[in-house]
């Protein structure tokens, strides 16, 4: 599975996209997992209510299931337009 | 029908907004176009705005918004060109277009575009000024935008 960030979760994390293998079920289980890699993903994954995440380029949320999932995205929310 | 492109290239308003406009059947009665450009920030120490996006989902997110948009107001077409990279105060980032049978809704379908398009399609902005970089925040008020549809 590749993991995505961007803006400064990418800028925290220091890399764009990573592939991972995870035994993970839900989203929440590979933030946890993240989290206890390293230091610099801890600090990305302290406050998850400045996060959103996409599913398979579908925004969704961290309960959402990793089940047949290939990419799973984090980012802040978005300011476009 | 409807077009979608995200670019790094600028483009030229007038002649998308001619284009857009050009050959459409006889029952439309109203072309809304909205174009944002790079404001500086208060104090003028703004030198760019980098925008961020998130390549296939971007436009899988821009194409769901802009279909919703279709259906719910009936338009005949409808067009976003977003921009993404580095852009100097005064340069267009984006533009929506809409055309209908009637003005009301072209301008909300066009507010709908809007709204939708700066939370929910996934675009960030960096403000690179003479102190340095940051990102810029979302508004709660952008989130509240949504409530109103």
């Amino acid at each position: 599975m590749y993991v995505v960030y961007f803006a400064w979760v990418r800028e925290r994390i220091g890399l764009p996209k990573e592939k991972i293998e995870t035994q993970a079920k839900t989203v929440s289980e590979l933030v946890e997992e993240l989290k206890a890699r390293e230091e610099r993903y801890a600090l990305a994954f302290s406050d998850l209510s400045a996060l959103r995440v996409a599913v398979d380029q579908e925004l969704s949320d961290f309960d959402a299931s990793l089940d047949g999932v290939s990419e799973v995205a984090f980012f802040p929310p978005m300011t476009g337009g | 029908m409807t077009r979608i492109s995200v670019q790094s290239e600028p483009f030229d308003v007038g002649a998308e907004v001619n284009r857009f406009s050009e050959g459409k059947d006889d029952q439309v009665g109203a072309v809304v176009t909205f174009t944002g450009v790079v404001r500086n920030n208060d104090v003028g120490t703004l030198k760019s705005m980098l925008i961020e996006h998130y390549p296939g989902m971007t436009e899988k997110a821009l194409q769901k918004i802009v279909e919703t948009a279709v259906e719910r107001w009936s338009l005949s077409d409808a067009l976003v060109i977003h921009r993404h990279g580095d852009l100097r105060p005064g340069e267009v980032i984006m533009m929506v277009a809409t055309t209908a049978r009637h003005r009301v809704a072209a301008f909300e379908a066009a507010e709908y575009l809007m709204d939708y398009l700066k939370s929910r399609a996934p675009f960030w902005k960096q403000e690179i000024t003479s102190d340095g970089r940051s990102w810029v925040d979302a508004k709660d008020e952008d989130e509240d935008a949504l409530k109103r549809w």
